[in-house]
């Protein structure tokens, strides 16, 4: 047993709570009865004031922080963000992560067994969109006596998440906290999206998305899927300085096995993604990002949108980031600043690309805990 | 409010209470603070350095980090009360665009900068080097300070482009006002102040 870092959460269990209220989707599609699993750190208040919503993205849980073993080689996916002195200071809030709906990590999902049929859902499972994330957010908030978030925070797709829930419920949270994120996707960013798609769709194991009565699943789809999403998190300029063009073994063989590094990481990203994600999941997670467009009823105007939003933001993006560079934030920026509300935004220089919303980056450390502490005051 | 600098309370006179201002270069957000507090104005402060970035985050200020000299174009037409641009004018690109901008964003225009023409930068010059002042504390090969002028050229700058001065003030290196100022503002004031609309 390895010792647990004294600024990490430490071990935490997930929860589960079982929501009987059937949930309309925006597809016109209903979920009659739904699970959702999630985990809480911190303290809720008295006044039940200080609770946080973390938003997870495309690949992520509600396994935010903490172990849930001893044995765990990693922590949750924030760790560098939230605990005990961190930007999100669980000394000080009461923080929530609740695993989306159509997820494979707990809640309802494709994997779920559909009552109706006594099987899994597989591709029978309705698609869901960021509004229905939030929808069933807002139940769990419900559930845990929350009747205003302090702050809703989420990077990428959890920070368009934190976006709509400020346009759904604008008195249900004080601060929306978007980084990394966009106001929609860009015909390429959907490209990225159908390309990934089509690997898992054409993959002879999919078997229409009902492979777990095959009992199988699309390896390789899935693997493809996962290295293309990992080229479009890393900017040119990080893989440049992680891998360059070194050779394993000093060497080339001329043939198709392992030359170069990058090959080597995007195998090995590949290889730890299957097994412990679902097929049937990046879908629809993939289908989701395409489909969030808070402009739609506008006429594509998202400022028109933001109109009834009454929360303060602050909104991140990173120089590197190709994924959804910073333009895309001043997209969100602008339509805030529109309608008179509270925003501040920064650009934080910084390498990685898209993944830099995961990493404990100095400066932007420092912005995201001197924004909390305004949270926190307010 | 008598430890402020003179400056900010020259611009605090100046702004009709609960305004919308955005604040061009607005460093670490004190001029802003100073008018929430005192004025009850709300809006913006445009600062691209990261440190201030964070003090602004810190005090409470709305603050969007962006280079000016990229321009407002994500402002739309008259949407401020007034446009501030304090100690700044000197250090951007285009000072004759961004004053064009300024209008176009908002009613008012307020702008401060480091008077070229005060006396003891004459006396430099007439010496043969580029001044080096309090107000101007950099080198000729390092200083951010790219387009400096005095008043008059202010004021011409002003004509031409069809600007309407409301109201100007100069004030020494602490900040202060005195008698002398007020007779020869263009030799004896480091620092300017103007409130401009279009004509």
């Amino acid at each position: 047993m390895k010792a647990i870092p004294p600024d990490s959460v430490g071990l935490v269990t997930p929860a589960r709570l079982r929501v009987e209220q059937p949930l309309v989707l925006s597809s016109g599609g209903v979920l009659a009865s739904y699970d959702l699993v999630y985990e809480t750190y911190g303290e809720l208040d008295h006044a039940h004031s200080n609770a946080v919503l973390i938003c997870h993205a495309l690949s992520g849980s509600h396994h935010v922080a903490g172990y849930h073993s001893a044995d765990d080689a990693k922590p949750g996916w924030w760790e560098q963000h939230v605990g005990p002195g961190k930007s999100i200071d669980t000394r000080r809030f009461f923080v929530v992560a609740c695993n989306n709906i159509g997820s494979c990590y707990g809640s309802t999902g494709p994997a779920s067994v559909n009552p109706a049929t006594g099987r899994p859902y597989g591709p029978d499972f309705p698609m869901v969109t960021v509004r229905d994330w939030v929808e069933s957010q807002a139940r769990l908030a419900d559930a845990l006596g929350i009747t205003q978030w302090a702050a809703v925070v989420g990077g990428s797709l959890g920070g368009m998440q934190a976006l709509h829930w400020a346009i759904d419920y604008p008195t249900r949270l004080r601060h929306a906290i978007i980084i990394a994120a966009a106001p929609k996707l860009t015909a390429q960013n959907i490209a990225f999206n159908e390309v990934a798609r089509q690997a898992i769709l054409t993959d002879p194991d999919f078997h229409g998305g009902r492979f777990y009565d095959h009992n199988t699943e699309p390896r390789r789809g899935l693997r493809i899927a996962r290295m293309l999403g990992h080229i479009t998190y890393l900017s040119d300029d990080i893989m440049r300085e992680k891998f360059g063009r070194d050779i394993r073994g000093g060497k080339l063989n001329f043939d198709y096995q392992v030359a170069f590094e990058v090959e080597s990481y995007l195998r090995y990203q590949a290889d730890t993604f299957v097994g412990r994600f679902d097929a049937n999941t990046y879908l629809l997670m993939t289908k989701a990002l395409d489909y969030f467009d808070p402009a739609r009823e506008t006429d594509g105007d998202l400022s028109r949108a933001l109109a009834r939003v009454q929360a303060a933001s602050l909104v991140l993006s990173f120089t590197s980031d190709w994924r959804f560079p910073s333009a895309r934030s001043r997209e969100i920026v602008k339509a805030l600043h529109d309608n008179d509300l509270d925003v501040s935004y920064a650009d934080i220089k910084a390498p990685h690309g898209h993944d830099a919303f995961l990493m404990r980056i100095p400066r932007y450390v420092d912005i995201f805990r001197a924004y909390m502490e305004r949270v926190a005051v307010a | 409010m008598n430890n402020q600098r003179l400056d900010f309370r020259i611009i605090a006179d100046w702004i009709r209470p609960e305004s919308r201002v955005l604040d061009l270069g607005c460093g670490d957000g004190t001029l802003l603070q100073t008018l929430a507090q005192t004025k009850g104005v709300s809006g913006y402060g445009i600062e691209l350095d990261d440190d201030h970035v964070t003090a602004c985050i810190s005090r409470g200020i709305n603050v969007i980090q962006t280079d000016l000299d990229a321009g407002l174009s994500e402002f739309d037409d008259r949407s401020f009360d007034y446009i501030i641009l304090s100690l700044t004018l000197q250090a951007v690109k285009y000072p004759e665009r961004l004053l064009r901008e300024m209008l176009r964003v908002g009613t008012e225009g307020i702008v401060t900068f480091p008077n070229f023409g005060y006396w003891a930068s004459r006396v430099q010059l007439l010496g043969g080097r580029m001044p080096v002042s309090r107000a101007l504390p950099h080198q000729w090969y390092d200083t951010p300070n790219i387009h400096l002028c005095t008043l008059q050229d202010f004021e011409d700058l002003c004509r031409k482009e069809n600007i309407l001065v409301l109201e100007s003030e100069v004030v020494d290196h602490e900040h202060r006002r005195r008698l002398g100022l007020r007779l020869f503002p263009n030799l004896l004031g480091e620092i300017a102040l103007y409130r401009f609309r279009r004509a």
